[in-house]
């Protein structure tokens, strides 16, 4: 076999665990192999070992067949492998070239010689239909744009072993169309990719082979051509996994929350969300589905009093919310799981327990007349840490940071049904969370709307919102698509609404 | 023991070994040097008396630092807030005429309300513009120094003297026979008293109040102060304008209490002090008490110190700010506990954190984008849609 | 009013100049992602050590002119080596900067007296000569720019706009530069690019040191004539001025001029009767004020360097 990379019995430990144990992963010359795992699998502590930013325990690589020790990532540059971070590391106010050339910069005499470096971008870019300007800045150009700097940076610099992280969660459906695409030239040109991904309809798109890692062990490396998604799902998380959740049909009851005609300025002061409407009824789940930045994060925010409408109103049980404080609407019947756990969800440097009562702190028993109780406080926290089987060193004591990410998505989720809102709108409740942790969650949602209360499901992940919800709402570039029921529909109908053709026949 | 005092005591230790190796370099006997300082600073009731005077300031002025770390801000801004609280007292003083006990409480809230005004602007331009507290508050300290410097010089001279201001009556000032009688005719005056109060109150506020939970969650985590509907703009300025008047009342101790006017075209020490009080008081009220205490000893027994001895009084300011820079980089330290105790325990333990150092709190913990740096006012806001 | 102009525009140049070298020494320390407020400091430590030196060169060689230039150069060494403080405290330890650079100031101001006092016995250093106002000539005969730049100009103001023009170009048109601008704004991609960010740091900060070592001493020789302790703010008004500046060198130039000449004309307001009229407490504060309006009127725009400020941590990424 003729192997560019091998990765022979790595290990990897870092204090308290063991990122990689004896994993094994060997690249074939023209290749897509992909790397699938869980979130902490250890696929990331593998690429790094193989970029140089560790030094493993253990084990051995080869590139070409040759022994090597890759001690930094200008030896992995050497070396002709090359990354594309999942967080770009770009400069925001260089140029595209200024970016491309920054440390092995050509210069004339003593200044660098700007024009020539330009030129070669120029011409890489176009033999592999990159199209990019090689004068535009970062901070203009789209996500999708600076992904292929990110390309040519490895290009540029001669790769012929392109690692890939997570490169399609950034992307809009179109972007990744066509980074496939790219990445299918890039192989007829000569070079070899791994991609690490979780996603497994990526792989069987792309990818020849894959290497499965579970908890940092190395579970097996599989033909893609002959192997089923739910084969390679159950490698990864070493079990049978059903993508559907169990639920019986929803009885929705009276509108809980209704949005009329609502628009919503964006960072940019431009209308991230237009003339949107839409009710979600007792008892059931709604989801919106969308690529992102397609105005969910305003329609969450306008709803939860984070940001100002422009026009329009929000009716909670027919009480016009559109005004209200975010405490007032608190009070009023709403909860919310934010998308961003860390920055939203949790005071970090805060105990368990003093982030339970973030909303309520100030009513009664939690304190009187500006005076905190601490024992109501502990009380009532460490019940939640209880019934949502949060798990942590020292219970309500213990700092939230200390907490594993699952356990302290699991606090805020039991934080906000605790309060048992009328609405509860959940944003991404299991990004980044492994399968068992993901599974709770949607059972725990499904629960809260079979009490009768309403939930608002707003997910990156197609899958997610198409097995948890029981209605589905389509955005793209701020517009409501249209609703379509998650039974009577199917990914192909809610891939071509959030492309935004309107197509999906209005179920009520 | 706890492990914030013991760094703060090895940072301590750490400063005073610095500055006996200072003062063998210059050829003096260091452990008479410490012999005289310490002595200067206890020997009699009068220097006890003078000890705790000089600590006053520190104490108030270490609070407001402790205050503002807290509740997740950097108040660089004491000196200037110690110079405008103890310019309005001074100014009330010199001319409304009160009975005693009235007066004192007016020169108290008189000084409180001036140096929370210095400090609202900071606050202000955090909250509305998110302009970064460290750079405001020293564009502050100099408006603050000259402002005093002309309005003193041109309003309240004393005589000739180009460089303070008209000293005031004992009986218009902080300053109380019983208590300097008590101590032997120190200049000890009833700011220890204020001090004391204020340490209490602050505490309480910190620890037991909704309001302090509030301030506290928007120092820690704006972003999820808001989510939780605390209003993070109001909470910035409500911090910034109680840490201003603690310094304020600083100043207070200082002008109308240690001294009976103001120094004028000199940045009143007390106030970058207020940083080692805080750092070494492990950023609690009764730490920074305590550490205050052992700043006043330094600089009470200074003097007796450099008659005594040949060494030259700054060796005090060079020590605290010896500690201030142990303590700053206190990571070191806890890299070196760190490693004895994984040896004592025969294992890896895990690694430390990124910021142990002891104030670190200011910085937000929930973007990169709020560092404390120079402040690039970051737009978190356009960051979503990138 | 043109006479007064004339009068004060040498003196407001020369203030102007310590203003400017350390302000830009502070620019290239920000731009490689470290703050520094402890430009006071390392300021007074150039003022110390360039003092001292000339002051033993002369007692030994008598009043040279050489002698003034070797202090400066001491001055801007010293300053580069007491720097490392900050720098091992902010790079290697990722200690608070704000803190780390006020323990700088504080200690700068004790040490630098507590070491005079040991050697002269006063605390203070006056020195017997300093440098010579001179006017070039040919080029100050020119009207209109002749009298104002010319005129009873020192020759450091010369040295300092030279290094003006060379750190600009170094900045903007280097390989150097672009890396070191990268390491503030985004030090994980320096990385990346296989650029060592911490010795870009400490880069950045040992050029503030130095700079500013050598504009405490530039203040010395130029403006003050004796060490006593202090630099009268200067260090904390250049900082004020790289704000203002918004982090561009050409951008400093103009604050620091601004700066620097509104200080001027409050300094000599009282003497100058046409300047009776600036009431001196707004000239003084003014600095300072503008530099808040800039901070808020950039606060949408502003551009400091993104992560000055952050530490820098390997690992993380």
């Amino acid at each position: 076999m003729d192997y560019v990379v091998e990765m022979l019995g790595i290990r990897k430990e870092f204090p308290g665990i063991v990122a990689n144990d004896n994993i094994t992963l060997q690249l074939q010359r023209g290749e897509v192999h992909a790397l699938l795992g869980e979130n902490g699998a250890g696929k990331s502590t593998l690429m790094s070992v193989l970029f140089g930013m560790y030094q493993p325990d253990r084990g051995c690589i080869k590139v070409n067949g040759k022994e090597v020790k890759i001690s930094n990532p200008n030896v992995a540059n050497d070396l002709g492998i090359g990354m594309v971070h999942q967080h770009f590391k770009l400069v925001h106010n260089f140029t595209t070239t200024e970016n491309i050339i920054l440390g092995i910069e050509p210069k004339k005499g003593l200044s660098i010689d700007l024009k020539s470096a330009a030129l070669r971008v120029d011409e890489l870019s176009k033999r592999y239909g990159l199209d990019v300007d090689p004068y535009a800045k970062i901070e203009d150009i789209s996500v999708g744009m600076q992904q292929r700097v990110e390309i040519l940076k490895m290009l540029y610099r001669n790769a012929d072993i392109l690692i890939f992280d997570e490169p399609t969660a950034v992307l809009t459906p179109q972007e990744i169309t066509d980074l496939l695409k790219i990445m299918k030239n890039l192989i007829a040109q000569g070079k070899s990719i791994i991609l690490i991904t979780h996603k497994l309809k990526e792989i069987k798109a792309i990818a020849n082979r894959c290497t499965v890692i579970r908890r940092g062990k190395y579970i097996g490396t599989v033909d893609v051509k002959n192997t089923t998604e739910a084969d390679m799902a159950k490698m990864m998380v070493g079990r049978p996994v059903s993508f559907k959740v169990a639920k019986t049909e929803s009885k929705p009851g009276e509108p809980i929350l209704t949005v009329n005609n609502l628009s919503v300025l964006n960072n940019k002061k431009v209308l991230g969300l237009k003339d949107f409407s839409l009710t979600v009824r007792a008892g059931e789940i709604v989801g919106v589905a969308g690529v992102e930045g397609n105005g969910q994060t305003e329609l969450v925010e306008a709803i939860t009093g984070l940001r100002k409408v422009e026009n329009g109103n929000i009716l909670i049980q027919n009480e016009d919310i559109t005004h209200y404080s975010v405490r007032k609407r608190t009070l009023t019947g709403v909860g919310h799981i934010p998308e961003d756990r860390h920055k939203h969800g949790l005071v970090l440097d805060y105990t368990m327990e003093d982030n339970m009562v973030l909303q309520v702190y100030f009513k009664k028993p939690f304190s009187n007349k500006g005076i905190l109780n601490r024992k109501a406080i502990s009380q009532y926290a460490n019940r939640i840490i209880q019934s949502f089987d949060v798990r942590s060193g020292e219970g309500g004591a213990s700092i939230a940071r200390s907490l594993s990410g699952g356990n302290q998505q699991k606090g805020v989720i039991g934080r906000e049904m605790e309060r048992e809102p009328q609405l509860l709108i959940a944003v991404q409740p299991t990004r980044g969370l492994d399968v068992g942790s993901i599974e709770y969650i949607h059972k725990r949602l499904i629960e809260h709307r079979d009490k009768g209360y309403a939930v608002l499901l707003i997910s990156l992940e197609l899958d997610e919102v198409m097995n948890v919800s029981d209605r589905i709402a389509v955005v793209n570039n701020g517009h409501l698509i249209g609703i379509v029921n998650a039974n009577e529909t199917n990914e192909n109908e809610i891939g071509l609404m959030m492309a935004g053709v309107e197509g999906g026949t209005q179920h009520e | 023991m706890n492990r914030k005092g013991l760094i703060s005591i090895i940072a301590t230790l750490l400063g005073l070994i610095a500055g006996a190796i200072l003062m063998f370099a210059a050829g003096h006997n260091a452990f008479e040097g410490f012999m005289y300082l310490i002595q200067g600073g206890t020997k009699s009731l009068e220097r006890i008396g003078n000890t705790i005077a000089t600590a006053t300031p520190l104490i108030l002025s270490g609070l407001s630092l402790v205050f503002a770390f807290r509740t997740g801000l950097f108040n660089i801004g004491t000196p200037g807030q110690m110079l405008f609280g103890g310019l309005c007292a001074t100014i009330v003083a010199h001319t409304v005429n009160l009975p005693r006990p009235i007066l004192l409480v007016v020169l108290i809230v008189v000084a409180f309300i001036g140096g929370s005004v210095w400090a609202a602007v900071p606050g202000l331009l955090k909250a509305l513009f998110n302009v970064h507290e460290v750079v405001s508050c020293i564009m502050m300290n100099w408006i603050g120094y000259w402002v005093v410097y002309y309005v003193v010089r041109d309003y309240f001279p004393n005589g000739s003297k180009a460089t303070e201001s008209l000293p005031l009556a004992d009986e218009l000032t902080l300053r109380s026979s019983w208590l300097s009688n008590l101590f032997d005719g120190s200049y000890i005056n009833l700011g220890i008293i204020v001090a004391i109060i204020t340490v209490i109150l602050i505490a309480f506020i910190l620890n037991k109040t909704t309001f302090g939970y509030e301030l506290k969650a928007v120092g820690y985590n704006k972003h999820a102060a808001a989510y939780a509907g605390i209003s993070v703009n109001r909470s910035v300025v409500y911090s910034m304008m109680i840490a201003g008047g603690l310094a304020g009342l600083a100043g207070l101790t200082q002008y109308l209490g240690v001294a009976t006017n103001i120094q004028i075209g000199v940045m009143p020490t007390q106030g970058f002090d207020g940083i080692a009080v805080c750092l070494l008081g492990a950023t609690t009220p009764i730490g920074a008490f305590l550490a205050a205490l052992f700043f006043g000893l330094l600089y009470a027994g200074r003097g007796y110190m450099s008659v005594m001895t040949e060494v030259p009084p700054e060796i005090a300011d060079t020590i605290i700010a010896t500690i201030i820079y142990f303590a700053a980089t206190s990571v070191l330290v806890e890299r070196v506990l760190d490693k004895l105790k994984s040896k004592r325990l025969g294992r890896k333990v895990t690694s430390f954190t990124d910021d142990p150092l002891i104030g670190t709190n200011v910085q937000n913990t929930d973007d990169e984008s709020d560092s404390i740096g120079f402040m690039p006012p970051t737009n978190d806001k356009t960051k979503g849609d990138e | 009013m043109w006479q007064t102009i004339e009068q004060i525009f040498p003196y407001a140049i020369a203030y102007t100049i310590p203003l400017l070298i350390v302000a830009l020494g502070a620019l290239y320390c920000e731009r490689s992602g470290i703050i520094n407020i402890g430009l006071e400091g390392l300021m007074i430590i150039g003022s110390f050590a360039g003092g001292l030196t000339i002051y033993i060169l002369q007692n030994q060689y008598g009043a040279n002119v050489w002698t003034i230039y070797v202090g400066l150069l001491v001055a801007a060494i010293v300053g580069a080596l007491f720097s490392l403080l900050h720098a091992f405290a902010s790079i290697n330890l990722h200690a608070n900067q704000t803190i780390s650079g006020t323990a700088i100031n504080m200690i700068a101001a004790g040490l630098t007296v507590f070491l005079a006092r040991n050697i002269t016995g006063s605390g203070n250093i006056v020195l017997t000569v300093g440098l010579a106002k001179k006017n070039l000539t040919g080029l100050s005969n020119i009207p209109v720019i002749g009298p104002l730049f010319f005129r009873n100009s020192y020759a450091t103001t010369w040295i300092v706009l030279l290094i003006l023009i060379v750190l600009t170009f170094i900045l903007y048109k280097t390989a150097f530069g672009l890396r070191l601008r990268a390491c503030g704004e985004h030090p994980h991609a320096a990385d990346a690019a296989g650029i060592n960010v911490s010795r870009m740091r400490y880069i950045g900060v040992l050029t503030s040191g130095a700079l500013a070592g050598l504009g405490g001493a530039i203040y010395l020789v130029t403006i003050a004539g004796e060490f006593n302790g202090s630099v009268s703010g200067i260090g904390f008004l250049a900082l004020a001025a790289l704000i203002f500046g918004q982090w561009k060198p050409l951008g400093i130039l103009a604050s620091t001029f601004f700066f620097g000449f509104a200080t001027t004309i409050a300094n000599v307001s009282q003497v100058i009767p046409s300047l009776t009229k600036f009431p001196p407490v707004l000239l003084k504060t003014f600095p300072y004020i503008v530099t808040l309006l800039a901070l808020i009127i950039f606060s949408k725009s502003t551009q400091a360097p993104k992560a000055s400020g952050e530490p820098f941590d390997h690992g993380k990424r």
